[in-house]
């Protein structure tokens, strides 16, 4: 058994959860020159509601004007454009239209645009039909008008978090994973009782994502927002598909979602989805064959091509909506604690800008340190298809999955890294091993081999 | 970038592509390299531990990676230049292909190159399978290789999805390391491989649960259990530990459809014509690339005919600008293969066209071109199984129009 942590030492910020919300947070908060530390109860980071969605860096064009959604996703947008670089993180310019398919979206669009300009994303602009069809020559004729938003991007919604929190790590953050809070109480200093034994901070920041509300329960007794989780599930096409469409094809949104999204993902493939499907559980993403039927006869019908190729994966996330219809980020300074609650279909966006909001609402009088004036930036995971890869350059020691060209030296890197991954999902989202048209049936053979005594539960036991 | 050079570059290193390198040279043909992306060469029956294999081929009843090894010997022996750890990344016009390996890239060119990158089954995401994602749902390929080359035990219980030969594979392979297999869950109303097999799971103690349909997996990390609807809608549970996706295979045409070579939605293959050539005459297909499935020993079979059609070529060129298509036009017929029938003299072409059923049925099977019956005979058959039909009566210099192949149900 490994030692207890050490509970003497008071820490000047805890987060609770470390999706991409606690990762902005423990990187903003590292680089600020805070003692930071971030407890997460799952094995790996990322596995709630951050660990599958569409991966489009949003402009927030259509975020309700005023909402402080809006504002931490302009902000959150602005500093990913500006750190990207430094942190090695790849990005696809690839825009947005947003379609209209009937008279009744037709008539919205201006609305919508209007809407946009007033959210400061002054490029939006209409397109005609023909305008449309030349810049995006496989879509359905049946289009019947839209406008674009150049500045919508495709980003990797995993390497981004893991390079937050990394660079958090590099700079003195701590993280302790497999490390769920049970309970807490605050006397001038918060004592926080976790599944690993007693942590002390001065501030608690809850960033629970799915489980906000119980996280507010369990330390303040009340929670001012309830979670409702809600299902988007979709279906991911081989990769020659995505040569079908350059930019992210959205509908004219709804009042519960931004509706089914043609997108190319930034490793290569085009993805159908997600849907807006309202359930109790905090934790069942399944997967419906109906439903992902549908999405495939909806992605053709807008898409016709796509009927050409085949589905390389399906998958679902849930997203951590709530009654509201803004985020629910406040603040109880008397007791040093802040909700970063219901960040719900634009956190991988926003999140950035809500770690700089909360920041701000956050005064950074007794912080232990100063903010870093030359913060360190780790070596980050290098997956995008539209960039070079690890196979491209010499003495990669071979190639392990050979839909994503993943190579050993990657795999070696990713499990003696500064923050090994502990499950297979985990060392997926790092690497992309198991995640092409084969879904296995080359790698994981070798991959058992090549992880054993790394991964719980293991690819496979040994036989004796 | 490298550059490299040499006459035949065979992409693949299993069955097809080194039975194919094997023929080459055993009739006289010099620099005959094959390209394979595994650490070892012997494709797919490196980690089929079972019988049979290479009855027809070497009159011997070999286990698969027996047989595996014999294949790369005898491909050694003949002097063929076997390159393992080699990546084939893109093909290029004319013969020329891109490489990786662990020391870098190179370019390498051919005087003609032979894609042999065979078939693997479909997944999970590919048939719409629900339910949660754990760890633990694998493909029989995947779990031969975990059990026979990697020594590992994925699961003890697993359900077997499919009754496709290679799912009683999968259960030969499950009593290999003492995994025992729940049940198997077919879609239909009887097993898929042919009857005289369809005792074999009984005997084996596995109940095969027919009708199965819309099956949903369970379980977060690891399988929980198995459910799926009977013939009746009731819902069923099974507890397990694990799921195998069996058969539905495709073939590995990934290089395929990143390249400038025309493909075949029925097949799932390249499109190739009577000699074997894809729609890039320097490009050449053989083995399970060409369909899914046969067997190894018809691959092998399929190289070897290849390999006289590539010296062929090579001493006095097949030629043939002018084709026709050759498409299965009705949607009973799921392809036909090849798909063009060029005009040429040259000699080795081939003497029957493969073709399987979408369906179970009876009925006449006929081509037709431009309205004219070529020739048309009485089947029965099922879709895991080959229908041959003579391709002379379609090579008449005189045709202009596609042959279609045409069903009629009775
Ligand atoms: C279908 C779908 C599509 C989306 N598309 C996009 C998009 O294209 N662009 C975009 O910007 N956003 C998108 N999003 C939104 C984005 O994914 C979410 O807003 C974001 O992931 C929320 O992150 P989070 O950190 O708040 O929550 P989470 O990722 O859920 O993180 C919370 C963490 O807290 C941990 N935790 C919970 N309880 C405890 C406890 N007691 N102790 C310790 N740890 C605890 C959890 O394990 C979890 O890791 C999409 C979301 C979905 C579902
Ligand atoms: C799971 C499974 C079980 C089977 N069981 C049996 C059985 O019991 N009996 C039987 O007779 N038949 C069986 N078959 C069918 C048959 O044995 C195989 O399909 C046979 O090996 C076909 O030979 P092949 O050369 O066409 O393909 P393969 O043997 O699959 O060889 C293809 C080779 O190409 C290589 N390759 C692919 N892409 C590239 C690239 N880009 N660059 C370099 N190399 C590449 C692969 O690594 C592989 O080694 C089985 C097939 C499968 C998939």
């Amino acid at each position: 058994m490994p030692a207890l942590p050490d509970s003497s030492e008071i820490f000047d910020v805890v987060i609770i959860g470390a999706g991409v919300v606690g990762c902005a947070m423990a990187r903003r908060f590292a680089l600020d020159g805070a003692r930071v530390l971030v407890l997460e109860k799952a094995a790996e980071v990322l596995d709630g509601a951050s660990k599958a969605n569409s991966a489009i860096l949003h402009t927030g064009f259509d975020a309700p004007p005023g909402s402080v959604e809006q504002k931490c996703i302009a902000d959150g947008y602005r500093e990913y454009l500006e750190i990207r670089e430094s942190l090695g993180l790849p990005l696809l310019k690839t825009g947005a239209m947003v379609l209209a398919w009937d008279e009744a979206q037709l008539a919205q669009l201006l609305v919508l645009v209007a809407k946009a300009h007033k959210n400061g994303v002054a490029d939006v602009a209409m397109l005609t039909r023909a305008e449309i069809l030349v810049q995006e020559p496989h879509l359905s004729e049946s289009v019947k008008g839209g406008f674009v938003v150049p500045g919508e991007y495709l980003i990797d919604p995993w390497a981004s978090a893991h390079a937050y929190i990394l660079q958090a790590m590099a700079n003195g953050a701590e993280l302790r994973r497999n490390c769920e809070v049970l309970s807490g109480r605050f006397d001038g200093v918060w004592r926080l009782n976790t599944s690993q034994g007693a942590v002390r901070a001065k501030q608690v920041i809850n960033c629970a994502g799915l489980y906000g509300d119980v996280i507010d329960q369990r330390l303040l007794g009340s929670s001012d927002f309830k979670i409702k989780p809600r299902k988007g599930q979709f279906v991911v096409f081989d990769k020659p598909a995505s040569k079908l469409a350059r930019a992210v094809i959205l509908p004219v949104p709804t009042k519960t979602t931004k509706g089914v999204v043609i997108f190319r993902t930034i490793f290569g493939n085009i993805a159908v989805g997600p849907t807006a499907e309202e359930q109790e559980s905090r934790t069942d993403a399944s997967t419906e064959a109906e439903t992902l039927k549908e999405l495939r006869r909806k992605g053709i019908e807008m898409l016709p091509g796509l009927a050409d190729y085949e589905v390389t994966t399906t998958y679902a996330g849930l997203r951590p909506a709530t009654e509201h219809h803004d985020y629910q980020i406040s603040q109880r300074a008397a007791q040093n604690y802040i909700t970063v609650g219901g960040i719900r279909s634009t956190g991988l966006s926003a999140a950035l800008g809500v770690a700089r909001h909360v920041a701000g609402l956050n005064a950074r009088a007794g912080f232990s340190g100063k903010p870093l004036k030359k913060p360190v930036c780790p070596a980050p995971d290098r997956l995008s298809n539209y960039h070079p890869r690890d196979w491209e350059s010499a003495g990669h020691g071979g190639i392990i999955c050979h839909c994503e060209l993943v190579t050993k030296r990657e795999i070696l890197a990713a499990l003696n890294g500064p923050m090994p991954p502990t499950t297979l999902q985990g060392l997926k989202r790092r690497t992309r091993v198991c995640m092409g048209r084969c879904q296995g049936f080359y790698c994981t053979g070798p991959l058992a081999t090549l992880t054993q005594g790394r991964l719980d539960p293991a690819i496979g036991e040994p036989d004796e | 970038m490298n550059s490299l050079s040499c006459n035949i570059a065979i992409v693949g290193g299993g069955t097809a592509g080194l039975a194919l390198a094997t023929e080459l040279k055993r009739l006289g043909v010099e620099g005959v390299t094959v390209l394979e992306r595994a650490p070892e060469a012997g494709g797919v029956p490196r980690h089929c531990g079972h019988y049979p294999f290479g009855l027809r081929e070497f009159k011997r009843l070999f286990k698969g990676p027996d047989y595996a090894r014999k294949l790369v010997k005898n491909a050694r022996v003949a002097g063929v230049d076997i390159r393992t750890d080699t990546t084939v990344t893109r093909l290029h016009p004319n013969a020329r292909l891109s490489l990786n390996t662990p020391e870098g890239d190179y370019e390498l060119q051919a005087q003609r190159v032979v894609l042999c990158t065979g078939v693997r089954e479909s997944s999970r995401a590919q048939r719409f399978i629900g339910g949660q994602r754990p760890m633990g749902v694998l493909a029989t390929g995947a779990l031969q290789s975990m059990v026979f080359l990697n020594q590992k035990r994925p699961f003890r219980r697993p359900v077997i999805l499919g009754t496709e030969l290679v799912s009683f594979s999968a259960i030969m392979t499950c009593r290999h390391m003492g995994m025992r297999p729940q049940a198997m869950l077919e879609a239909n109303s009887r097993v898929t491989v042919r009857q005289i097999m369809r005792p074999f799971p009984a005997l084996k103690g596995v109940p095969i649960r027919f009708n199965a349909q819309n099956i949903r997996i369970i379980g977060d990390k690891t399988v929980k259990a198995v459910e799926y609807g009977d013939a009746t809608g009731q819902r069923h549970r099974i507890e397990a530990d694990g799921v195998i996706i069996s058969g539905q295979f495709r073939p590995e045409s990934a290089l395929l459809h990143a390249s400038h070579l025309a493909v075949d939605a029925g097949t799932g293959g390249p499109s190739i014509d009577q000699y074997g050539r894809a729609s890039d005459p320097s490009y050449f297909c053989t083995g399970n690339l060409l369909r899914p499935v046969e067997t190894s020993s018809w691959c092998w079979h399929e190289a070897v005919e290849t390999a006289g059609r590539i010296v062929q070529d090579l001493a006095a060129p097949i030629g043939g600008a002018e084709s026709i298509a050759l498409c299965a036009a009705d949607p009973a017929i799921k392809f036909a293969l090849p798909q063009r029938l060029v005009k040429s003299e040259a000699p080795g072409a081939m003497k029957q066209m493969q073709l399987r059923l979408a369906q179970p049925a009876s009925g006449y099977l006929s081509a037709i071109s431009g309205g004219q019956t070529l020739w048309g005979d009485f089947i029965e058959s099922r879709p895991e199984r080959r229908i041959l039909a003579p391709l002379s009566p379609l090579l008449k210099p005189t045709l202009t129009a596609p042959v279609e192949m045409r069903f009629l149900g009775r």
